[in-house]
Protein backbone atom coordinates (compact mmCIF):
# COMPACT_ATOMS: atom_id res chain seq x y z
CA UNK A 1 0.00 0.00 0.00
CA UNK A 2 3.14 2.60 0.66
CA UNK A 3 4.05 1.85 -2.68
CA UNK A 4 1.06 2.78 -4.37
CA UNK A 5 0.84 5.31 -2.80
CA UNK A 6 3.96 6.61 -2.99
CA UNK A 7 2.95 6.23 -6.61
CA UNK A 8 -0.12 8.14 -6.61
CA UNK A 9 1.36 10.96 -4.34
CA UNK A 10 3.89 11.82 -7.15
CA UNK A 11 0.92 12.37 -9.84
CA UNK A 12 -0.61 14.25 -7.32
CA UNK A 13 1.80 16.60 -7.11
CA UNK A 14 2.55 16.97 -10.96
CA UNK A 15 -1.11 17.72 -11.67
CA UNK A 16 -0.73 20.69 -9.30
CA UNK A 17 2.43 21.81 -10.35
CA UNK A 18 0.83 22.26 -13.75
CA UNK A 19 -1.06 24.86 -15.00
CA UNK A 20 -4.14 22.82 -16.77
CA UNK A 21 -6.10 22.85 -13.84
CA UNK A 22 -5.36 26.32 -12.61
CA UNK A 23 -6.37 27.72 -16.38
CA UNK A 24 -9.44 25.66 -16.39
CA UNK A 25 -10.82 27.02 -12.80
CA UNK A 26 -9.94 30.35 -13.41
CA UNK A 27 -11.63 30.32 -17.12
CA UNK A 28 -14.82 28.71 -15.57
CA UNK A 29 -14.55 31.18 -12.75
CA UNK A 30 -14.57 34.01 -15.21
CA UNK A 31 -17.10 32.50 -17.39
CA UNK A 32 -19.87 32.11 -14.62
CA UNK A 33 -19.19 35.48 -13.13
CA UNK A 34 -19.58 37.09 -16.28
CA UNK A 35 -22.59 35.46 -17.18
CA UNK A 36 -24.09 36.68 -13.70
CA UNK A 37 -23.69 39.99 -14.78
CA UNK A 38 -26.12 39.68 -17.07
CA UNK A 39 -29.35 42.24 -17.13
CA UNK A 40 -31.90 39.44 -17.63
CA UNK A 41 -35.20 42.16 -17.60
CA UNK A 42 -34.00 43.69 -14.48
CA UNK A 43 -34.59 40.33 -12.59
CA UNK A 44 -31.59 39.44 -10.22
CA UNK A 45 -32.95 36.42 -9.06
CA UNK A 46 -32.72 34.64 -12.25
CA UNK A 47 -30.09 31.74 -10.97
CA UNK A 48 -30.40 28.80 -12.94
CA UNK A 49 -29.03 29.67 -16.45
CA UNK A 50 -25.77 30.52 -14.41
CA UNK A 51 -25.62 26.94 -12.90
CA UNK A 52 -26.19 25.30 -15.93
CA UNK A 53 -23.64 27.30 -17.22
CA UNK A 54 -21.50 27.09 -14.55
CA UNK A 55 -21.93 22.88 -14.08
CA UNK A 56 -21.15 22.45 -17.86
CA UNK A 57 -17.92 24.00 -18.03
CA UNK A 58 -17.15 21.66 -14.68
CA UNK A 59 -17.63 19.29 -15.98
CA UNK A 60 -15.65 19.66 -19.41
CA UNK A 61 -13.45 20.93 -17.26
CA UNK A 62 -12.78 17.55 -15.18
CA UNK A 63 -13.14 15.18 -18.01
CA UNK A 64 -10.15 17.37 -19.65
CA UNK A 65 -8.22 16.87 -16.47
CA UNK A 66 -8.94 13.35 -15.98
CA UNK A 67 -8.13 12.03 -19.71
CA UNK A 68 -5.04 14.30 -20.59
CA UNK A 69 -3.60 13.78 -16.79
CA UNK A 70 -4.06 10.09 -17.18
CA UNK A 71 -3.35 9.38 -20.83
CA UNK A 72 -0.21 10.54 -20.43
CA UNK A 73 1.37 8.93 -17.38
CA UNK A 74 2.72 5.68 -18.75
CA UNK A 75 3.96 7.07 -21.86
CA UNK A 76 5.32 9.80 -20.06
CA UNK A 77 7.43 7.82 -17.47
CA UNK A 78 8.20 5.67 -21.04
CA UNK A 79 9.76 8.85 -23.18
CA UNK A 80 11.47 10.14 -20.01
CA UNK A 81 13.07 6.81 -19.64
CA UNK A 82 12.09 7.06 -15.73
CA UNK A 83 9.80 4.01 -16.05
CA UNK A 84 12.64 1.47 -16.27
CA UNK A 85 14.29 2.60 -13.04
CA UNK A 86 10.75 2.45 -11.32
CA UNK A 87 10.30 -0.89 -12.46
CA UNK A 88 13.92 -2.37 -11.87
CA UNK A 89 12.53 -1.72 -8.02
CA UNK A 90 10.63 -4.17 -5.99
CA UNK A 91 7.53 -3.02 -7.02
CA UNK A 92 4.69 -5.25 -9.01
CA UNK A 93 3.84 -3.59 -12.34
CA UNK A 94 -0.05 -3.88 -11.35
CA UNK A 95 1.15 -1.73 -8.30
CA UNK A 96 2.62 1.24 -10.56
CA UNK A 97 -0.41 0.87 -12.65
CA UNK A 98 -2.85 1.07 -9.39
CA UNK A 99 -0.49 3.70 -8.00
CA UNK A 100 -1.09 5.62 -11.19
CA UNK A 101 -5.02 5.29 -11.45
CA UNK A 102 -5.21 6.37 -7.67
CA UNK A 103 -3.49 9.29 -8.00
CA UNK A 104 -4.94 10.53 -10.95
CA UNK A 105 -8.37 10.09 -9.07
CA UNK A 106 -7.90 11.35 -6.34
CA UNK A 107 -6.06 14.84 -8.29
CA UNK A 108 -9.39 14.76 -9.93
CA UNK A 109 -11.15 15.15 -6.75
CA UNK A 110 -9.49 17.98 -5.19
CA UNK A 111 -10.17 19.41 -8.34
CA UNK A 112 -13.37 18.43 -7.99
CA UNK A 113 -13.53 19.81 -4.70
CA UNK A 114 -12.39 23.60 -5.97
CA UNK A 115 -14.69 23.31 -8.50
CA UNK A 116 -17.49 22.40 -6.73
CA UNK A 117 -16.93 25.11 -3.76
CA UNK A 118 -16.84 27.58 -6.36
CA UNK A 119 -20.08 26.18 -7.81
CA UNK A 120 -21.74 26.58 -4.22
CA UNK A 121 -20.28 29.84 -3.43
CA UNK A 122 -21.79 31.19 -7.18
CA UNK A 123 -25.53 29.75 -6.15
CA UNK A 124 -25.69 30.91 -2.71
CA UNK A 125 -24.86 34.30 -3.69
CA UNK A 126 -28.23 33.93 -6.77
CA UNK A 127 -30.41 31.62 -4.34
CA UNK A 128 -29.52 32.09 -1.44
CA UNK A 129 -29.19 28.51 -0.81
CA UNK A 130 -26.48 25.75 0.33
CA UNK A 131 -28.10 22.46 -0.14
CA UNK A 132 -24.94 20.51 1.11
CA UNK A 133 -26.05 17.56 0.85
CA UNK A 134 -27.38 17.16 -2.82
CA UNK A 135 -23.73 18.82 -3.61
CA UNK A 136 -22.37 16.40 -1.84
CA UNK A 137 -24.65 13.31 -3.71
CA UNK A 138 -23.60 15.16 -7.30
CA UNK A 139 -20.02 15.55 -6.29
CA UNK A 140 -19.59 11.81 -5.50
CA UNK A 141 -21.31 10.53 -8.33
CA UNK A 142 -19.36 13.13 -10.59
CA UNK A 143 -15.60 11.94 -8.84
CA UNK A 144 -17.03 8.18 -9.29
CA UNK A 145 -17.83 8.70 -13.32
CA UNK A 146 -14.26 9.95 -13.43
CA UNK A 147 -12.70 7.25 -11.49
CA UNK A 148 -14.23 5.43 -14.42
CA UNK A 149 -12.79 7.47 -16.99
CA UNK A 150 -9.39 7.66 -15.79
CA UNK A 151 -9.40 3.67 -15.22
CA UNK A 152 -10.83 3.51 -19.51
CA UNK A 153 -7.90 5.97 -20.00
CA UNK A 154 -5.07 4.03 -18.52
CA UNK A 155 -6.26 0.72 -20.08
CA UNK A 156 -5.97 3.27 -23.36
CA UNK A 157 -2.65 4.10 -22.46
CA UNK A 158 -1.17 0.56 -22.34
CA UNK A 159 -3.34 -0.33 -25.65
CA UNK A 160 -2.47 2.70 -27.96
CA UNK A 161 0.96 3.60 -28.68
CA UNK A 162 0.36 7.40 -28.65
CA UNK A 163 -1.30 9.72 -26.48
CA UNK A 164 -3.13 11.70 -28.76
CA UNK A 165 -5.15 8.64 -30.61
CA UNK A 166 -5.75 7.49 -26.58
CA UNK A 167 -6.98 10.56 -25.65
CA UNK A 168 -9.14 11.44 -28.73
CA UNK A 169 -10.53 7.86 -28.53
CA UNK A 170 -11.17 8.43 -24.90
CA UNK A 171 -13.11 11.52 -25.55
CA UNK A 172 -14.84 10.01 -28.53
CA UNK A 173 -16.11 6.89 -26.12
CA UNK A 174 -16.76 9.15 -23.29
CA UNK A 175 -18.84 11.63 -25.35
CA UNK A 176 -20.83 8.96 -27.16
CA UNK A 177 -21.94 7.27 -23.74
CA UNK A 178 -23.39 10.81 -22.37
CA UNK A 179 -25.27 11.60 -25.31
CA UNK A 180 -26.65 8.20 -26.55
CA UNK A 181 -26.09 5.86 -23.62
CA UNK A 182 -29.68 6.78 -22.10
CA UNK A 183 -31.04 6.64 -25.23
CA UNK A 184 -29.10 3.16 -27.09
CA UNK A 185 -31.82 1.10 -25.45
CA UNK A 186 -34.74 3.27 -27.58
CA UNK A 187 -33.07 2.80 -30.28
CA UNK A 188 -32.48 -0.99 -30.43
CA UNK A 189 -35.88 -1.16 -29.65
CA UNK A 190 -36.49 0.77 -33.09
CA UNK A 191 -34.54 -1.80 -34.47
CA UNK A 192 -34.86 -5.43 -36.48
CA UNK A 193 -33.27 -8.24 -35.33
CA UNK A 194 -30.61 -9.17 -35.27
CA UNK A 195 -29.36 -5.35 -34.60
CA UNK A 196 -31.67 -4.84 -32.00
CA UNK A 197 -29.73 -8.20 -29.77
CA UNK A 198 -26.87 -6.47 -30.61
CA UNK A 199 -27.47 -2.68 -29.87
CA UNK A 200 -29.15 -4.01 -26.75
CA UNK A 201 -26.25 -6.05 -26.00
CA UNK A 202 -23.80 -2.93 -26.40
CA UNK A 203 -26.41 -1.04 -24.31
CA UNK A 204 -26.04 -3.67 -21.27
CA UNK A 205 -21.86 -3.47 -21.84
CA UNK A 206 -20.93 0.05 -21.58
CA UNK A 207 -20.25 1.78 -18.66
CA UNK A 208 -23.89 4.39 -18.08
CA UNK A 209 -21.44 7.67 -17.12
CA UNK A 210 -25.13 9.66 -17.93
CA UNK A 211 -26.00 7.60 -14.12
CA UNK A 212 -23.78 10.29 -12.72
CA UNK A 213 -24.68 13.64 -14.88
CA UNK A 214 -27.29 14.75 -12.13
CA UNK A 215 -26.56 18.36 -13.19
CA UNK A 216 -30.24 18.75 -14.18
CA UNK A 217 -31.64 17.98 -10.60
CA UNK A 218 -28.97 20.10 -8.99
CA UNK A 219 -30.00 23.07 -11.53
CA UNK A 220 -33.94 22.89 -11.17
CA UNK A 221 -33.23 22.12 -7.48
CA UNK A 222 -34.54 18.65 -7.10
CA UNK A 223 -34.89 16.70 -4.15
CA UNK A 224 -32.52 14.09 -2.59
CA UNK A 225 -31.78 11.45 -4.13
CA UNK A 226 -32.49 8.18 -2.30
CA UNK A 227 -29.14 7.69 -0.46
CA UNK A 228 -29.83 3.19 -1.36
CA UNK A 229 -29.86 4.10 -5.03
CA UNK A 230 -27.16 6.67 -4.99
CA UNK A 231 -24.67 3.95 -2.77
CA UNK A 232 -26.15 1.61 -5.48
CA UNK A 233 -24.78 3.99 -8.79
CA UNK A 234 -21.24 3.98 -6.79
CA UNK A 235 -21.01 0.82 -6.29
CA UNK A 236 -21.99 0.01 -10.36
CA UNK A 237 -19.13 3.44 -10.95
CA UNK A 238 -16.93 1.12 -8.68
CA UNK A 239 -17.20 -2.14 -10.18
CA UNK A 240 -16.38 -0.73 -13.44
CA UNK A 241 -13.46 1.34 -12.44
CA UNK A 242 -11.90 -2.24 -10.74
CA UNK A 243 -12.52 -4.11 -14.52
CA UNK A 244 -10.70 -1.58 -16.50
CA UNK A 245 -7.79 -1.02 -13.92
CA UNK A 246 -7.47 -5.33 -13.59
CA UNK A 247 -7.72 -5.56 -17.45
CA UNK A 248 -4.93 -2.60 -17.03
CA UNK A 249 -2.87 -4.38 -15.20
CA UNK A 250 -3.26 -7.56 -16.86
CA UNK A 251 -2.00 -6.18 -20.16
CA UNK A 252 0.67 -4.31 -18.84
CA UNK A 253 2.05 -7.44 -16.70
CA UNK A 254 2.38 -8.57 -20.28
CA UNK A 255 3.98 -5.75 -22.18
CA UNK A 256 7.22 -5.64 -23.29
CA UNK A 257 8.23 -2.30 -22.42
CA UNK A 258 11.43 -1.07 -24.73
CA UNK B 1 20.83 45.83 -35.38
CA UNK B 2 19.61 44.29 -38.63
CA UNK B 3 16.89 42.14 -37.44
CA UNK B 4 15.61 45.27 -35.64
CA UNK B 5 15.77 47.41 -38.89
CA UNK B 6 13.60 44.10 -40.66
CA UNK B 7 11.14 43.98 -37.68
CA UNK B 8 10.68 48.16 -37.45
CA UNK B 9 10.30 47.75 -41.88
CA UNK B 10 7.58 45.17 -41.84
CA UNK B 11 5.69 47.28 -38.51
CA UNK B 12 5.90 50.17 -41.03
CA UNK B 13 4.96 48.13 -43.94
CA UNK B 14 2.23 46.54 -41.98
CA UNK B 15 0.69 50.05 -40.64
CA UNK B 16 0.64 51.21 -44.35
CA UNK B 17 -0.91 48.28 -45.53
CA UNK B 18 -3.57 49.11 -42.50
CA UNK B 19 -4.07 52.78 -43.38
CA UNK B 20 -4.66 51.95 -47.43
CA UNK B 21 -6.86 49.08 -47.20
CA UNK B 22 -9.53 50.13 -43.56
CA UNK B 23 -10.87 53.02 -45.28
CA UNK B 24 -12.04 50.84 -48.12
CA UNK B 25 -13.36 48.09 -46.72
CA UNK B 26 -14.90 50.08 -44.09
CA UNK B 27 -17.75 50.29 -46.48
CA UNK B 28 -18.13 46.98 -47.19
CA UNK B 29 -21.18 44.35 -45.64
CA UNK B 30 -18.37 41.94 -44.56
CA UNK B 31 -16.62 44.64 -42.48
CA UNK B 32 -19.95 45.87 -41.30
CA UNK B 33 -20.89 43.00 -40.14
CA UNK B 34 -18.55 42.91 -37.34
CA UNK B 35 -20.33 46.02 -36.11
CA UNK B 36 -23.14 43.88 -34.96
CA UNK B 37 -23.48 42.38 -31.64
CA UNK B 38 -21.08 39.58 -30.94
CA UNK B 39 -23.37 36.35 -31.40
CA UNK B 40 -24.06 37.50 -35.00
CA UNK B 41 -20.38 38.26 -36.00
CA UNK B 42 -19.92 34.58 -34.26
CA UNK B 43 -22.64 32.63 -35.61
CA UNK B 44 -23.86 34.94 -38.48
CA UNK B 45 -27.55 34.14 -39.79
CA UNK B 46 -26.74 30.57 -38.97
CA UNK B 47 -27.63 31.77 -35.23
CA UNK B 48 -31.47 31.03 -36.52
CA UNK B 49 -30.63 27.59 -36.64
CA UNK B 50 -30.56 27.50 -32.46
CA UNK B 51 -33.18 29.87 -32.11
CA UNK B 52 -35.53 27.08 -31.95
CA UNK B 53 -33.31 25.13 -29.07
CA UNK B 54 -32.88 28.22 -26.87
CA UNK B 55 -36.84 28.08 -26.99
CA UNK B 56 -37.20 24.96 -26.17
CA UNK B 57 -34.84 24.98 -23.75
CA UNK B 58 -36.80 27.89 -22.07
CA UNK B 59 -39.92 24.99 -22.11
CA UNK B 60 -37.44 22.57 -20.64
CA UNK B 61 -37.10 25.23 -17.44
CA UNK B 62 -40.75 25.71 -17.22
CA UNK B 63 -40.96 21.74 -16.96
CA UNK B 64 -38.19 21.78 -14.65
CA UNK B 65 -35.64 20.09 -16.58
CA UNK B 66 -38.24 17.37 -17.46
CA UNK B 67 -38.00 17.25 -21.09
CA UNK B 68 -38.62 15.13 -23.77
CA UNK B 69 -35.61 14.52 -26.56
CA UNK B 70 -35.86 13.62 -30.08
CA UNK B 71 -35.40 10.28 -28.53
CA UNK B 72 -38.32 10.12 -26.83
CA UNK B 73 -42.18 8.52 -27.94
CA UNK B 74 -43.58 12.09 -27.56
CA UNK B 75 -40.06 14.40 -29.21
CA UNK B 76 -40.90 18.13 -28.91
CA UNK B 77 -43.27 19.11 -31.32
CA UNK B 78 -43.92 22.54 -33.06
CA UNK B 79 -46.13 24.14 -30.17
CA UNK B 80 -44.20 24.65 -26.66
CA UNK B 81 -46.16 24.21 -23.27
CA UNK B 82 -44.76 27.36 -22.53
CA UNK B 83 -46.90 28.99 -25.46
CA UNK B 84 -50.28 27.62 -25.42
CA UNK B 85 -49.79 28.44 -21.23
CA UNK B 86 -49.41 32.28 -22.23
CA UNK B 87 -52.13 31.60 -24.83
CA UNK B 88 -49.56 32.36 -27.82
CA UNK B 89 -51.27 28.80 -29.39
CA UNK B 90 -53.69 26.62 -28.76
CA UNK B 91 -53.37 24.38 -25.90
CA UNK B 92 -52.07 20.89 -27.22
CA UNK B 93 -54.10 18.12 -25.29
CA UNK B 94 -51.22 15.69 -25.08
CA UNK B 95 -50.38 13.93 -22.14
CA UNK B 96 -46.92 15.42 -20.93
CA UNK B 97 -45.81 13.06 -17.87
CA UNK B 98 -46.47 10.08 -20.34
CA UNK B 99 -43.30 10.40 -22.69
CA UNK B 100 -41.17 8.39 -20.70
CA UNK B 101 -43.63 5.27 -20.55
CA UNK B 102 -42.68 2.36 -18.43
CA UNK B 103 -38.65 1.67 -17.78
CA UNK B 104 -38.04 -0.49 -20.44
CA UNK B 105 -35.24 -2.49 -18.75
CA UNK B 106 -33.47 -2.35 -15.03
CA UNK B 107 -30.99 0.51 -16.41
CA UNK B 108 -33.84 2.45 -17.20
CA UNK B 109 -35.95 2.11 -14.37
CA UNK B 110 -32.38 2.85 -12.40
CA UNK B 111 -31.53 5.89 -14.25
CA UNK B 112 -35.00 7.48 -13.36
CA UNK B 113 -33.52 8.36 -10.24
CA UNK B 114 -30.70 10.28 -11.80
CA UNK B 115 -32.77 12.96 -14.32
CA UNK B 116 -35.82 15.04 -13.67
CA UNK B 117 -38.36 12.16 -14.27
CA UNK B 118 -41.87 13.46 -12.95
CA UNK B 119 -44.09 15.97 -14.45
CA UNK B 120 -44.44 19.68 -12.87
CA UNK B 121 -44.14 22.95 -13.73
CA UNK B 122 -41.80 25.87 -12.33
CA UNK B 123 -44.63 27.56 -11.26
CA UNK B 124 -46.73 24.34 -9.00
CA UNK B 125 -45.93 22.05 -6.77
CA UNK B 126 -45.27 18.37 -8.16
CA UNK B 127 -48.24 15.55 -8.21
CA UNK B 128 -46.40 14.11 -5.18
CA UNK B 129 -45.82 16.92 -3.53
CA UNK B 130 -49.58 17.24 -3.77
CA UNK B 131 -50.35 13.63 -2.65
CA UNK B 132 -48.17 13.72 -0.17
CA UNK B 133 -50.28 14.08 3.60
CA UNK B 134 -47.04 15.76 5.31
CA UNK B 135 -46.76 18.22 2.77
CA UNK B 136 -50.21 19.80 3.61
CA UNK B 137 -49.90 19.49 7.29
CA UNK B 138 -46.40 21.01 7.10
CA UNK B 139 -47.69 23.78 4.92
CA UNK B 140 -51.08 24.07 6.96
CA UNK B 141 -52.12 28.21 7.07
CA UNK B 142 -53.23 30.23 3.88
CA UNK B 143 -50.36 32.79 4.37
CA UNK B 144 -48.05 30.09 3.47
CA UNK B 145 -49.71 28.93 0.84
CA UNK B 146 -49.84 32.29 -0.40
CA UNK B 147 -45.72 32.60 -0.16
CA UNK B 148 -45.82 29.50 -1.91
CA UNK B 149 -47.51 31.13 -5.03
CA UNK B 150 -45.31 33.88 -4.51
CA UNK B 151 -42.73 31.82 -4.84
CA UNK B 152 -43.37 30.09 -7.75
CA UNK B 153 -44.07 33.44 -9.77
CA UNK B 154 -40.90 34.46 -8.86
CA UNK B 155 -39.45 30.63 -10.33
CA UNK B 156 -40.95 31.66 -13.20
CA UNK B 157 -38.21 34.09 -14.27
CA UNK B 158 -35.78 31.25 -14.54
CA UNK B 159 -37.06 31.07 -18.15
CA UNK B 160 -36.35 34.67 -19.04
CA UNK B 161 -32.57 33.81 -19.92
CA UNK B 162 -33.27 31.83 -22.96
CA UNK B 163 -36.52 33.88 -24.03
CA UNK B 164 -34.10 36.47 -24.44
CA UNK B 165 -31.54 34.29 -25.58
CA UNK B 166 -33.90 33.63 -28.25
CA UNK B 167 -34.73 36.87 -29.56
CA UNK B 168 -30.66 37.73 -30.38
CA UNK B 169 -30.86 34.63 -31.96
CA UNK B 170 -33.76 35.16 -34.22
CA UNK B 171 -35.29 38.29 -33.94
CA UNK B 172 -38.03 37.49 -36.53
CA UNK B 173 -39.68 34.37 -33.86
CA UNK B 174 -42.79 36.08 -32.90
CA UNK B 175 -43.95 33.33 -30.70
CA UNK B 176 -40.63 34.35 -28.27
CA UNK B 177 -41.96 37.98 -28.21
CA UNK B 178 -45.65 37.03 -27.23
CA UNK B 179 -44.22 34.32 -24.34
CA UNK B 180 -42.30 36.55 -23.09
CA UNK B 181 -44.67 39.62 -22.62
CA UNK B 182 -47.32 37.30 -20.75
CA UNK B 183 -44.80 35.56 -18.49
CA UNK B 184 -43.26 39.24 -17.63
CA UNK B 185 -46.58 41.07 -17.38
CA UNK B 186 -48.94 38.44 -16.07
CA UNK B 187 -47.17 36.62 -13.74
CA UNK B 188 -44.00 38.56 -12.70
CA UNK B 189 -45.74 42.00 -12.85
CA UNK B 190 -42.78 43.77 -15.10
CA UNK B 191 -45.51 45.52 -17.41
CA UNK B 192 -42.53 47.86 -18.62
CA UNK B 193 -39.85 45.12 -19.51
CA UNK B 194 -43.11 43.50 -21.46
CA UNK B 195 -43.70 46.44 -23.43
CA UNK B 196 -39.88 46.87 -24.20
CA UNK B 197 -39.31 43.38 -25.34
CA UNK B 198 -42.95 43.67 -27.53
CA UNK B 199 -41.34 46.64 -29.02
CA UNK B 200 -38.16 45.45 -29.66
CA UNK B 201 -40.21 42.31 -31.46
CA UNK B 202 -42.34 44.76 -33.11
CA UNK B 203 -39.25 46.88 -34.39
CA UNK B 204 -37.79 43.53 -35.66
CA UNK B 205 -41.68 42.22 -37.08
CA UNK B 206 -43.03 45.45 -38.16
CA UNK B 207 -46.00 43.35 -39.74
CA UNK B 208 -46.81 41.09 -36.74
CA UNK B 209 -50.56 41.15 -35.86
CA UNK B 210 -49.25 38.83 -32.69
CA UNK B 211 -47.09 41.75 -30.78
CA UNK B 212 -49.38 44.45 -32.19
CA UNK B 213 -52.32 42.85 -30.11
CA UNK B 214 -49.70 41.89 -26.85
CA UNK B 215 -49.11 45.49 -27.28
CA UNK B 216 -52.88 46.73 -27.20
CA UNK B 217 -53.98 44.53 -24.13
CA UNK B 218 -51.20 45.89 -22.56
CA UNK B 219 -52.37 49.46 -22.97
CA UNK B 220 -56.13 48.33 -22.34
CA UNK B 221 -55.10 46.01 -19.32
CA UNK B 222 -52.45 47.94 -17.58
CA UNK B 223 -52.32 51.51 -18.94
CA UNK B 224 -55.72 51.78 -18.93
CA UNK B 225 -55.28 53.99 -22.11
CA UNK B 226 -58.14 53.03 -24.09
CA UNK B 227 -56.98 55.10 -27.44
CA UNK B 228 -53.87 53.80 -27.69
CA UNK B 229 -55.33 50.61 -26.83
CA UNK B 230 -58.25 50.54 -29.41
CA UNK B 231 -55.27 51.94 -32.14
CA UNK B 232 -52.73 49.11 -31.71
CA UNK B 233 -56.41 46.40 -31.28
CA UNK B 234 -57.57 47.67 -34.66
CA UNK B 235 -54.10 47.53 -35.93
CA UNK B 236 -53.50 44.19 -35.07
CA UNK B 237 -56.95 43.68 -37.56
CA UNK B 238 -55.83 45.58 -40.03
CA UNK B 239 -52.80 43.43 -40.27
CA UNK B 240 -54.42 40.03 -39.82
CA UNK B 241 -57.08 40.45 -42.52
CA UNK B 242 -53.47 41.53 -44.73
CA UNK B 243 -51.86 38.59 -43.75
CA UNK B 244 -55.00 36.00 -43.34
CA UNK B 245 -57.80 36.22 -46.03
CA UNK B 246 -56.13 34.40 -49.02
CA UNK B 247 -54.78 31.56 -47.10
CA UNK B 248 -56.37 28.35 -46.51
CA UNK B 249 -55.61 27.87 -42.59
CA UNK B 250 -56.72 31.16 -41.13
CA UNK B 251 -55.14 31.62 -37.55
CA UNK B 252 -58.93 32.12 -36.17
CA UNK B 253 -58.33 31.97 -32.56
CA UNK B 254 -56.17 34.95 -32.79
CA UNK B 255 -58.65 37.03 -34.82
CA UNK B 256 -61.31 35.95 -32.00
CA UNK B 257 -58.88 37.49 -29.68
CA UNK B 258 -58.19 40.82 -31.21
CA UNK B 259 -62.10 41.30 -31.91
CA UNK B 260 -62.75 40.17 -28.04
CA UNK B 261 -60.02 42.65 -26.89
CA UNK B 262 -61.27 45.48 -29.37
CA UNK B 263 -65.26 45.23 -28.58
CA UNK B 264 -64.08 45.31 -24.63
CA UNK B 265 -62.11 48.43 -25.61
CA UNK B 266 -64.36 50.11 -28.00
CA UNK B 267 -67.48 49.34 -25.46
CA UNK B 268 -65.31 51.20 -21.99
CA UNK B 269 -64.99 53.91 -24.50
CA UNK B 270 -68.67 54.21 -25.13
CA UNK B 271 -68.55 53.34 -28.37
CA UNK B 272 -71.20 50.91 -28.60
CA UNK B 273 -71.82 50.35 -32.07
CA UNK B 274 -68.33 49.52 -32.93
CA UNK B 275 -67.91 47.03 -29.89
CA UNK B 276 -70.91 44.78 -31.07
CA UNK B 277 -69.19 45.23 -34.34
CA UNK B 278 -65.63 44.12 -33.38
CA UNK B 279 -68.08 41.26 -31.79
CA UNK B 280 -70.03 39.71 -34.42
CA UNK B 281 -65.95 39.36 -35.56
CA UNK B 282 -65.85 37.08 -32.42
CA UNK B 283 -68.83 35.59 -33.92
CA UNK B 284 -67.90 34.82 -37.28
CA UNK B 285 -65.45 32.73 -36.22
CA UNK B 286 -66.24 31.10 -33.00
CA UNK B 287 -66.87 27.37 -32.26
CA UNK B 288 -69.83 28.56 -29.18
CA UNK B 289 -71.59 31.07 -31.40
CA UNK B 290 -74.40 31.36 -28.88
CA UNK B 291 -72.27 32.20 -25.89
CA UNK B 292 -71.18 35.02 -28.28
CA UNK B 293 -74.68 35.75 -28.77
CA UNK B 294 -75.70 36.33 -25.31
CA UNK B 295 -72.52 38.60 -25.09
CA UNK B 296 -73.84 40.84 -28.25
CA UNK B 297 -77.09 41.11 -26.25
CA UNK B 298 -75.17 42.39 -23.12
CA UNK B 299 -73.13 44.67 -25.20
CA UNK B 300 -77.25 45.77 -27.12
CA UNK B 301 -78.25 46.61 -23.88
CA UNK B 302 -75.22 48.93 -22.68
CA UNK B 303 -73.44 46.39 -20.57
CA UNK B 304 -70.26 45.71 -21.05
CA UNK B 305 -69.28 41.58 -21.20
CA UNK B 306 -67.33 40.06 -18.38
CA UNK B 307 -63.73 39.23 -19.86
CA UNK B 308 -63.95 35.87 -18.07
CA UNK B 309 -66.30 34.93 -20.15
CA UNK B 310 -64.19 35.44 -22.89
CA UNK B 311 -63.11 31.91 -22.63
CA UNK B 312 -66.49 30.36 -23.40
CA UNK B 313 -66.27 31.98 -26.97
CA UNK B 314 -63.22 30.48 -28.25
Amino acid sequence: VNKVWAIASVVIKELFRRKDFYVLFIITMVVSVLMAGVNIFNEPRVARYVKELCLLLIWVSSLVIAITTAARQLPFEREQRTLFPLLAKPVRRSRVLIGKFLGCWLACGGTLVCFYLFFGVLSMTREGTWPVLNYFQALMLHWFMLGIVTALTILGSILFSAPSSNITICFAIVAAILFLGRHLNKIALQLGEPLQAIVYGIYYLIPHLELFDVRDLIIHNWPLISWPVWAGALVYGACFTALFVWLGCVRFKKMVIH
Amino acid sequence: MKTALITLLLIVCCFAAGTIAEPRLAATPLYKRHEGKPIEVLLGDSRRLFANQAFAKADAYFHSGMYPTIFDTRAPGKSSHLGAASGASQKDEHHEAGFLGEPKDIIDRFSRSFFPSEHKHLDEHSAADCDDPSHHHEKEGEHEHESEKAEGSSQISEILPWLQLTAELDPNKVENYVVGSYWLRNRLGKVKEAEEFLRLGLRNNPKSYEILFELGRIYQENHHDLDRARNLLQAALTRWQEQNNDVKERDNFLLSQIAWHLSITEAESGHWPEAIGAMQIVKSVSPNPAAVDARLAELRQGVIPNPETAAHTR
